[in-house]
């Protein structure tokens, strides 16, 4: 589905991604871990149009996508959610939600005065869309609040919200776990799978709990300082000796005591 | 006695109440840590501590003394800290610039301060001249605790300091909070990463709503089964 090859993204001296090739197979929820610093979010930044590779091509379905700006990419059906989250603040999260669809007819000054009946139905739809994503993430009780005003862990329910808006093919989810409840994020994982399962998404994430990505993700990749560190399943990246050493340390003493 | 407690805390952001009468409060010496779904009201609980939003009713008191009506620098000077989830930097300054901006209402020399921080945090010695902004979430959000510890606090509060940084950092968070301790300042954290900072945690609340729904000591609240049903995921 995904493919990068060779590609690297330098910011003056610094090599932040350095001749990486991975492949993101169709169908399948891809995780992608690392020490903090290990270029991950910029990897994902480089295929999601917001930063052009200083070297490297990458493919989506074969069709080069190198260079393709974020909007290009989205309507191919490639979407991302932040880090940090990039909420509309001073919109409700309901429109937040409706905003994402693109191309609505009512966007047009002549539809919305002369063609209020298609208008009107497609905003409907939209809004009932927007409605069950509002259902699926147990945000009911905050739907007209505005999302400047959700907590952070709601912010980043309302960045998965919005990649569900629309029919995506590949979803990158940079940290949607971090700051959130854990057992709202064991749901966010079902609702992963079940995407996936039901409706064909490919996923590939950032994710620092390893619990989490356990559950969901194969195959994992391990960046450190750049570079592809490692490969293979769940299991078989946690038990690698460079793994380990670079990024999940053999402590493992705060894991909690009844686990 | 509490170094810190707000004491049936009510208030929000102007619309409806966030906090609805919750107690939180820490100790001398102790590390307390505030748990809870998304929007309880965790974070809220804190900035009414420090005063960055005000309490429709309720008490905020430092060392027994009333301090709802001080402001947030005030607090401060008194010997509170917080370290907030997001934009808890100054990206455009160095490493070594954000520390002092830690210092600000100190007086005093800093450099033995700032020599205990780099023993603490190895890693910032190693970028002292490197922008905040060029370093990685888990280097930044060292900073921000570094930053913080700067003005000497007794009670040292941090917004859910291991959100997005790798285990080993996460381990490596947990030892350092736990030598803060050490040192003498109170833990007040919320975190979401639950289990292992209740594993730390002499005490525990659970926050629903803006309500106190459990408190307990870190132990009793891992080994209770609602808790971890409810909250920390199964």
């Amino acid at each position: 589905m995904i493919r990068v090859e060779n590609v690297s993204k330098h910011f003056g001296g610094l090599k932040a991604v350095d001749h990486v090739s991975i492949h993101i197979a169709s169908g399948s929820i891809t995780g992608l871990i690392g020490p903090n610093g290990a270029g991950k979010t910029t990897l994902f930044n480089t295929i999601a149009g917001l930063y052009t590779p200083t070297e490297g091509h990458i493919y989506l379905d074969d069709e080069e996508i190198t260079g393709l700006k974020p909007h290009q990419l989205f309507a191919r059906g490639l979407l991302r959610t932040f880090q940090i989250a990039h909420e509309f603040a001073r919109l409700s999260v309901i429109e937040n939600l409706m905003m994402v669809p693109g191309l609505q007819s009512g966007e047009n000054l002549i539809n919305a005065w002369f063609r209020r009946a298609q208008v009107e139905r497609e905003e409907q739809a939209i809004h009932d869309k927007a409605m069950q994503v509002i259902d699926f993430l147990n945000l009911e009780h905050i739907a007209d609040e505005l999302a400047g005003n959700l907590s952070g862990g709601q912010k980043k329910l309302l960045e998965l919200g919005r990649t569900m808006m629309v029919d995506a093919k590949v979803v990158f989810l940079d940290e949607v776990g971090a700051g959130v409840n854990r057992t709202l994020l064991r749901e966010i994982g079902d609702a992963i799978i079940k995407l996936n399962q039901e409706q064909n998404y490919t996923f590939c994430m950032i994710e620092h709990d390893m619990d989490f990505i356990s559950r969901l993700c194969d195959p994992v990749i391990c960046m450190a300082e750049g570079k592809v560190l490692a490969e293979g399943t769940a299991d078989q990246v946690k038990n690698n000796e460079e793994v380990i050493e670079a990024y999940l340390g053999h402590g493992m003493k705060h894991k909690g005591a009844i686990a | 006695m509490s170094v810190l407690i707000g004491e049936n805390m009510v208030g929000g952001y102007g619309g409806a109440d966030i906090l609805r009468g919750c107690t939180v409060a820490v100790d001398e010496g102790e590390i307390a840590v505030i748990v809870g779904p998304n929007g309880a009201g965790k974070s809220t609980a804190m900035k009414a501590l420090l005063g960055m939003i005000e309490l429709n009713s309720g008490s905020v008191r430092f060392r027994g003394k009333e301090i709802s009506a001080l402001t947030p620098q005030a607090r401060i000077a008194l010997g509170i800290a917080f370290v907030p989830q997001n934009n808890n930097v100054f990206t455009n300054m160095t490493v070594f610039e954000n520390l002092e901006m830690g210092a600000f209402l100190r007086e005093d020399d800093i450099s033995e301060t700032v020599d205990q921080i780099y023993q603490l945090f190895p890693i910032l010695a190693e970028k002292r001249n490197q922008l905040a902004g060029e370093l990685s979430g888990g280097q930044r959000q060292q900073v921000a605790v570094a930053r913080a510890l700067m003005s000497q606090p007794s009670v040292l509060m941090l917004d859910e300091p291991t959100a997005g940084v790798s285990p080993i950092v996460m381990d490596e968070l947990f030892d350092r909070i736990l030598e803060v301790r050490q040192a003498g300042v109170a833990i007040l954290m919320v975190e979401q990463n639950a289990r292992q900072a209740l594993s730390i945690a002499d005490k525990g609340y659970v926050l629903v709503v803006g309500e106190n729904r459990h408190t307990d000591s870190g132990r009793a609240l891992l080994a209770n089964p609602e808790v971890r049903r409810s909250f920390l995921g199964g």
